[in-house]
């Protein structure tokens, strides 16, 4: 059977995947497709802008194709389909025949027809190849705009932002943002959100004109205002790419798309049409999950299998501009056919919204925005009908009082539950692999793929399987990597045992096979947090991260940064002085860091030695901006100079910061000292921060800012110095001790069973006894403490490893390239 | 090993001037080679420096280790891992990496590189 795929986006490519892995014959199989690269996640292209490639975004090498026998023409569209002669004909000439043909040519961008749309600066938002060019514009611009609120314009809005263009504009011709997927309310509180993260909102908006000579300099809309921008994106929809069906005379729906039936066939039953090409029962869909599901029927079709597609749920989750937004079943449904449960916090920007059945007993849909933890949970109790907890609000609001958790939780779920809609893999599958042996996260997605499309389901397939294994009687256990079969909190209790000092001794003692690059830091910190020896010596330097084994932050380019300490951010005119002198001679770029403190950038790896020989001459010290290690105690002026100033927060900050500068942990720590209540050293966003009160000092503990920011708790008030000293020796240490491998102190207290008030009983009411040795503990790491730079540059075999060539110590590598940036220099950017 | 008529062995360093179990950059010409001493299994290896990912030359300042049996480098900058043997990428991308044979002569290390590289 010879079968023609015109189209490799990723449903395209799907239909590879399902007809190789469910045809018994060998397939004869030509892919056409027009873009330069083979099928690649358009899902995740805005992560193309955070650094992902576009090699690493494709969903399999070309070497895929040729393995599996299809051939895969790339670069070269398909012009016309002569259905009599069942034959296809390309750009470049090339004519092939077929049994069948799949039409999985997709969808374009919408571009509505407004005048000066041609102008240089606006783009569409659709392909590799239009995020080339929009990176290219964007460093010119600085006010851009997208045309379209809805999911793809807020997700372009996001591309923009990440792009460096900060003043970011959505204009939506709607009255309010995602029209289609949420209500008034929740587009309104996403509003809000989004304005706080500093988007501009213009809803109600019809754009009439884009301004601007050969360039966009504005838009002029209806209502006679003018916006100037200097970069547009638009993403107004989308239209299906029918043409090639419409030139054949294939049937297509009034607002384009191709028509099929539930088998996928067009009006000519040896063409099939899938993705967002097609049109069934009159609506195009939009989503990758329906896609795939297209995708499966059509395997059915071809293959004489049984599988038809029946139309598709179009729940969806999603992050927007780190924003959850969901919608599921039907979330607009009111009146006499659903009662309506709203939950909404505007304080914290929640907005939650179920519709129930009048009887109360089955869940018809709702909207999410703000946290969509419940997501999976809720479509799972829609789509499977679950009968919902007598108290239906439970379901949002989680069971108070009582001893139930509101019937949620994946053991409710019944076995034909689909987990991931992707794959369409249900909660039996993925159990049933569990029994045969698949133990892990990376197992399931190896055997049925669960997980592997939008990630959406991940935190649920891992519940499944970790709920399975433990109803087996099975200890789950979180071991290191596949050279220790320990957790991090056994290794270490093995290590002060038998008094390991280096990695190597701890891998032929406790481990097996030759490491890696898990285990190897892992084990190096955690040599470091037993006894504080020096991290390059013993052998142990070659088990470092990069940035620890040359005591500096490695950057784009391969040089390095380098971080003086400077406690509590407080330095002298003749140490600044020294900072810029040394940036002067060795050309570095300078900047200020978040933590009170200044960064060099730029630094040959063998400058580092005699940057900080003259460094440590002015009477700086190593400031572990390399390690996960102490960082900063960031303080406010304090008592010293302020008139609001309680007590001296820089002299207690700086006491801290030396007490404990070195200390490696899991992660890093950073520390503060407000002086009084208004906080300005931000203390409550750090791994312990100290506030000032009428009687002596708050201690709060366990925040991060970050990609997911916590406000530290409140550990114990009214402290005097020595007592809040000793309760952060303990607090540390205990940490240290006993949380997963880079896991900062929020994260572990909010895996920590009991929480605040258990860390609060071992900590300030020694419930476990642990009390005087978490100290002595800590007191030795104090003592132990040398400047790591210091001794590097003093001992000359250390001094050695500082170059870039073995055999040509004094010459640098000459690959390091910097462009020039408002008077400093940059890392040239990477390929 | 196969001493081929267009090898040459170029001396790079002494076995001293090598971290165990770790790597440096030698430099032959205008190449940039990383050279390992994987002490642990008593063997030495040689790759291009250059990291195909981000064209980093930093492969040399990337931790070595084993992947089941294969010796292996990961890069320091986004710790995609390469055999030390083969040069093929272990953490599922389309890239590889060149590899080099190496000797080790009365404490002296030395590469084979052909020609036509240099």
């Amino acid at each position: 059977m010879k079968i023609i795929i015109v189209g490799n986006g990723m449903v395209g490519f799907k239909l590879c995947e399902k007809l190789v892995a469910k045809s018994t014959k060998s397939l004869d199989l030509i892919v056409f497709g027009e873009e330069m690269r083979p099928a690649y996640d358009r899902v995740h292209l805005s992560e193309f802008f955070n650094g992902k490639s576009a090699e690493e975004l494709q969903l399999a090498p070309s070497s895929w194709y040729a393995d599996k026998g299809i051939e895969l023409i790339i670069g070269d569209p398909i012009l016309e389909i002569d259905r009599k002669a069942k034959s296809v004909r390309s750009y470049l000439g090339r004519v092939a025949y077929y049994d069948y043909l799949i039409l999985a040519t997709g969808s374009a961008a919408f571009v509505p027809p407004i005048p000066g749309i041609e102008k240089a600066g606006v783009f569409i938002y659709r392909t590799i190849e239009d995020l080339v060019l929009m990176q290219s514009w964007a460093p010119k611009a600085k006010t851009g705009a997208v045309i379209g609120g809805g999911l793809l314009g807020l997700e372009a809005a996001k591309a923009m932002i990440d792009l460096g263009v900060c003043d970011t504009h959505v204009i939506e011709f709607a009255p309010r943002l995602m029209p289609r997927q949420i209500d008034d309310a929740g587009s309104s509180l996403l509003q809000g959100k989004l304005e706080s993260l500093g988007l501009t909102i213009h809803t109600s908006k019809n754009t009439q004109e884009i301004l601007g000579e050969s360039a966009i300099s504005g838009m002029q809309f209806q209502d006679e205002s003018i916006l100037p921008v200097d970069m547009l994106v638009i993403s107004a929809g989308i239209k299906p790419r029918d043409e090639l069906a419409r030139a054949c005379g294939l049937e297509v729906g009034p607002r384009g798309g191709i028509v099929v039936n539930q088998y996928m066939q067009t009006s000519d039953h040896h063409i099939l049409a899938i993705g967002e090409c097609a049109l069934y029962e009159g609506m195009i869909y939009g989503l990758v999950a329906p896609g795939y599901d297209m995708a499966e029927a059509a395997v059915s079709t071809l293959l004489g299998l049984e599988k038809t597609f029946q139309g598709f749920d179009m729940s969806t989750k999603l992050k927007l501009i780190g924003v959850d937004v969901a919608s599921f079943g039907d979330p607009f449904v009111t009146g006499n056919d659903a009662h309506t449960i709203v939950f909404e916090d505007r304080n914290k920007g929640i907005y939650k919204r179920v519709n129930i059945s009048p009887d109360g007993k089955e869940l018809l849909g709702g909207i999410l925005i703000g946290d969509a933890d419940q997501y999976n949970m809720l479509l799972q109790t829609c789509k499977n009908k679950v009968v919902l907890p007598p108290n239906p609000e439970d379901i949002l609001l989680g069971a108070r009082g009582g001893e139930h958790d509101g019937g949620a939780g994946v053991t409710s779920l019944p076995d034909e539950a689909v987990i991931c809609s992707c794959e369409a893999v249900s909660k039996g599958d993925i159990s049933s692999h569990v029994l045969e042996g698949a133990a892990t996260l990376d197992d399931i997605k190896k055997c049925c793929k669960a997980g592997t499309g939008c990630g959406g389901c991940v935190p649920m397939v891992k519940d499944i399987i970790n709920h399975t294994l433990k109803a087996q009687g099975i200890y789950v256990r979180n071991v290191i990597c596949e050279h220790f079969e320990f957790s991090r909190q056994e290794l270490m209790d093995l290590i002060r045992l038998h008094d390991l000092r280096s990695y190597d001794e701890v891998l032929t003692v406790h481990g097996q096979g030759d490491g890696c690059e898990t285990c190897k830091p892992l084990v190096a910190s955690i040599l470091a947090s037993l006894w504080n020896e020096l991290i390059l010596d013993k052998g142990n330097d070659t088990a470092q991260d990069s940035n620890d084994r040359f005591l500096a932050n490695i950057q784009k380019g391969g040089t390095y940064s380098v971080v003086p300490r400077i406690p509590g951010g407080e330095i002298t005119p003749d140490k600044l002085i020294v900072i810029g002198q040394v940036a002067k001679e060795f050309n570095l770029y300078t900047k200020i860091t978040g933590g009170q403190r200044i960064d060099l950038f730029g630094a040959h790896l063998s400058d580092l030695p005699t940057i900080w020989e003259q460094l440590i001459a002015a009477g700086f010290e190593s400031g572990h901006a390399y390690g996960k290690a102490l960082r900063t105690v960031k303080s406010c002026v304090g008592s010293t100079w302020c008139r609001f100033g309680l007590h001296d927060s820089v002299s207690f900050a700086i006491q801290i910061e030396e007490r404990y500068r070195g200390i490696r942990a899991p992660h890093k720590i950073k520390g503060g000292v407000s002086g009084c209540i208004r906080e300005c050293s931000e203390a409550q966003s750090k791994d312990f921060g100290i506030i000032a009160t009428e009687k002596g000092w708050n201690l709060h503990v366990c925040g991060n800012g970050g990609s997911k920011p916590q406000h530290a708790l409140l550990l114990a008030s009214d402290l005097d110095s020595e007592t809040c000293i000793r309760y952060i020796d303990r607090f540390l240490m205990f940490y240290i001790k006993t949380a997963d491998p880079l896991t900062r102190t929020a994260t572990w207290l909010n895996k920590l069973e009991g929480g605040m008030d258990y860390l609060r009983n071992v900590v300030v009411n020694d419930s476990l006894g642990l009390g005087a040795e978490l100290e002595t503990e800590m007191q030795s790491l104090v003592d132990n403490y040398v400047c790591e730079w210091k001794a590097a540059v003093e001992n000359p075999a250390f001094r050695k490893r500082f170059s870039h060539f073995v055999n040509a110590p004094e010459e640098k590598d000459p690959t390091v390239q910097f462009d020039e940036l408002r008077e400093q220099k940059m890392a040239k950017a990477w390929k | 090993m196969v001493d081929t008529m267009n090898d040459k062995w170029i001396h790079a360093c002494s076995v001293q001037d090598v971290p165990e179990n770790g790597g440096v950059c030698v430099k032959v010409a205008d190449l940039q080679i990383a050279l390992f001493h994987f002490k642990r299994r008593g063997e030495w290896y040689a790759t291009q420096n250059e990291c195909p990912h981000r064209h980093q030359m930093a492969l040399s300042r990337g931790m070595i280790g084993s992947q089941g049996d294969e010796p292996k480098v990961a890069c320091p900058f986004h710790k995609k891992t390469f055999s030390l043997k083969t040069g093929e990428c272990l953490s599922g991308d389309e890239c590889a990496i060149k590899t080099y044979q190496v000797r080790v002569d009365d404490d002296q290390v030395f590469l084979s590189i052909t020609d036509d590289e240099l």
